[in-house]
């Protein structure tokens, strides 16, 4: 079993088995009962609608339907034309990551470290997150933990500074990648997304073409607010990606197909265990496989 | 991407001019809306077969009021009905008389148990008091300090339990040592858990048995979808949950896992986190959930569009939910956002008999006054929020740098702001004075 089919053993087997009452029972599938599935898994009423549509052709029951099911998802996730990869083309790649309050931006920043680290690349972490009381302290615990430099002013005062002075760290030393962690804040509050978008400006004056990547960091377990998340982050910051943390907890999970289809966000990376290397790179079909289990 | 509930309501009845009683195709039309509507806010799609399962057979066969068309008539039987299930009134804490008093927190990771812990212990404070705030969470790095700092800015004792430390061992030493340190009521933050974490599952089990809370609070995300009832559901086979705390409503989920806590729980919602700051901890009132729930931004929807004839029993609602309103310039701004919405304000007012219409703000609210608006409120101090009065020159101008706008614009704002309230004073006035004397019948019969 791969990691991301443990990882998402429940949310499989939440899905499985109502999809296999569908396909296998008597007379052709009740698209009522597969509508019910998706809802449940979070898909949203509307995106479970369109899923519902390309699937009215269904050619006949278990094996092809669920081929076919296959076929609708991995297409809503590859999206059309499909995105392209990861950005990590500048020295250094600055890499941001934005969000809800308590979706684990500072705890998946320490994993995208590690996991860019197994690939030799060395980080500077920005903990812009000047706000959180003690999230400056958290960031340099899981920054020792997986052996990178933190770069930090004191609490309160302004990311935007911490960002400047990361990158130019970074420069000096020649560090592949810098990682912002930044303030978890509510997309309705104008003022604090303004500020995000400064973070992003200042960023560009200290190396152009910066940040490379805005990533943003969902919890698995949002329902169909996700969608406005996503939107109103991308209008005001250009989110170039989603990072979906806390699969592994839930059932659900089915957000990203919306988030994806609906926002046209790629999915970059799932977050699936609380240890320092459970975080998966983003594969459409190995998540559509996942999800369905193996077909028969 | 979604329009108003009501406004598809309405779109359906357009053509059905029929009064009389509700009949099965205009209820079966309205209901696979409101199925929708619930469905997009997030309700658990087994609650909301429930659900409109039982409000089918109510509004089946209902007398159309007067002057509601029938969609109005549904969703007053829907919000109704709603209500009821998120319990009619607001249901606070019962510290009982035992001394410490116990609340533990509970919940999946990043809900906001920290924050809430610290606002509740203001919120019991503010009613006479004295917490100890204690800190559980041993594995999350630096939670114990972020609840330190917290602590520390509301002026609460705090003790934390050490990294690595058996959080059950220490945590009972903390609520023993409490009354000596003359404290009556203990908060316990806890770290957060997945529901399907049996180890730490077990871990919260054995607090509750040797803590004895007399609260246990299960701390819920707004924003939570379907899995919320598996939430709700696996902590409650665990420990007895005695409420819930719905966290981060001041985003604009529409909450419906509200609904499903309680459906699948039989378990109120106490209380909801409205924003950043540490006195952000408002009473859960199910009446405006429910009309949040329904996307109806709130019940004065209904009666905007329910124009010609507004039943008694609304009047007096929406009289107690704006005279409850220690209206803050905080609920000034909620009131700018709703008033956009909405439209003119006025429209609203008029349907009260006897409501004077000076002082009304004027006309809407255009989207660049409102950032202006919540970005001069936001830069200034929680004490001006509450106390504007303190503004004076200097504050003024500090305020207007800090939110980019002009000394100008902060008075104007404060003048708006000032005339809502008196606004409010006299409805209020109003309404005590209608109180005295024997009102005329109302609505008023037409024809």
């Amino acid at each position: 079993m791969s990691r991301l089919e443990q990882g998402l053993a429940r949310m499989r087997a939440a899905f499985s088995a109502s999809l296999d009452k569908i396909l296998t029972g008597r007379g052709s599938p009740d698209l009522g009962d597969l509508e019910e599935s998706l809802i449940l898994a979070d898909v949203g009423p509307e995106t479970a609608r369109k899923l519902i549509e390309r699937l009215k052709h269904i050619p006949s029951r278990g094996e092809s339907a669920r081929d076919s099911l296959a076929t609708a998802l991995v297409d809503m996730l590859e999206g059309e034309p499909p995105a392209p990869g990861l950005r990590l083309s500048g020295t250094p790649s600055v890499l941001v990551l934005v969000g809800v309050n308590g979706t684990g931006k500072t705890t998946t920043l320490a994993k995208l470290a590690a996991r860019l680290g197994k690939e030799g690349k060395t980080s500077v972490l920005a903990a812009a997150d000047t706000f959180r009381p003690a999230a400056i302290d958290q960031l340099q615990v899981l920054a020792d933990r997986v052996g990178a430099r933190v770069v930090a002013h004191r609490p309160g005062s302004d990311p935007a500074a911490v960002a400047f002075d990361a990158v130019q760290a970074a420069l000096k030393k020649g560090n592949d990648l810098v990682l912002v962690d930044t303030a978890g804040r509510l997309h309705t509050r104008a003022g604090l997304m303004d500020e995000l978008g400064k973070i992003c400006r200042v960023i560009g004056k200290a190396l152009p073409g910066a940040p490379h990547e805005v990533l943003l960091v969902l919890d698995a377990t949002t329902g169909q607010n996700a969608i406005e998340q996503a939107r109103v982050f991308k209008e005001a910051v250009g989110v170039t990606g989603v990072i979906l943390t806390k699969l592994d907890g839930t059932a659900k999970g089915g957000i990203v197909v919306s988030v994806r289809w609906r926002m046209g966000l790629p999915i970059r990376f799932v977050g699936v265990g609380e240890g320092m290397d459970d975080l998966l790179l983003f594969d459409s079909r190995e998540f559509v496989q996942a999800l369905l289990g193996p077909g028969r | 991407m979604f329009g108003g509930l009501t406004e598809r309501l309405q779109a359906i009845f357009r053509d059905l001019r029929g009064r009389g009683r509700l009949g099965v195709p205009e209820v079966d039309a309205a209901l696979r809306e409101v199925r929708l509507a619930l469905l997009e806010a997030d309700v658990n799609f087994r609650v909301v077969r429930d659900f409109i399962e039982r409000v089918r057979s109510r509004a089946l066969g209902a007398e159309v009021m007067e002057s509601l068309t029938p969609g109005q008539q549904v969703i007053k039987i829907v919000h109704e009905a709603m209500v009821e299930l998120l319990g009619s009134t607001p249901v606070g804490l019962d510290l009982g008389q035992d001394l410490p008093a116990v609340i533990l927190l509970v919940g999946l990771h990043g809900a906001g148990k920290t924050t809430t812990a610290v606002r509740l212990a203001v919120h019991v404070k503010d009613r006479g008091r004295r917490p100890l705030l204690v800190g559980a969470d041993v594995y999350r790095p630096a939670a114990g300090e972020q609840l330190a700092v917290l602590a520390e800015r509301a002026g609460l004792p705090v003790r934390v339990a050490p990294a690595g430390s058996d959080p059950v061992v220490v945590t009972r030493d903390y609520c023993r040592q409490a009354p000596a340190l003359g404290c009556d009521t203990v908060i316990v933050d806890t770290a957060g858990r997945l529901h399907v974490d049996d180890a730490l599952m077990a871990e919260m089990e054995r607090l509750s048995r040797d803590l004895r809370p007399r609260e246990t609070l299960l701390v819920v995300d707004a924003m939570t979808g379907q899995d919320a009832v598996n939430v709700a559901r696996s902590f409650q086979e665990r420990v007895p949950i005695d409420g819930f705390v719905l966290t981060k409503l001041d985003g604009d989920a529409r909450g419906g896992a509200a609904l499903s806590l309680r459906a699948v729980s039989g378990r109120p919602v106490k209380f909801a986190g409205t924003g950043e700051g540490l006195g952000d901890l408002d009473i859960f009132h199910p009446e405006r959930m429910a009309s949040r729930v329904l996307g109806m931004g709130d019940v004065l929807a209904l009666i905007e569009r329910a124009q010609q004839a507004v039943d008694e029993q609304t009047v007096r609602d929406l009289e107690r939910k704006l005279r409850a309103d220690a209206f803050t310039l905080e609920d000034f701004l909620v009131q700018l956002r709703q008033v956009r919405k909405l439209g003119p304000l006025e429209d609203i007012v008029k349907l009260l008999p006897g409501m004077p219409m000076r002082g009304m703000p004027r006309g809407g609210v255009d989207q660049r006054e409102l950032v202006k608006a919540e970005a001069i409120i936001n830069s200034m101090t929680p004490e001006e929020r509450r106390r504007p009065e303190i503004l004076d020159a200097g504050r003024r101008r500090r305020v207007a740098r800090g939110s980019g706008t002009q000394v100008q614009e902060v008075n104007r704002l404060l003048r708006q702001y000032e005339e809502a309230r008196k606004m409010f004073r006299q409805l209020a006035r109003w309404q005590r004075g209608a109180g005295r004397t024997s009102p005329a019948p109302w609505p008023p019969r037409r024809g």
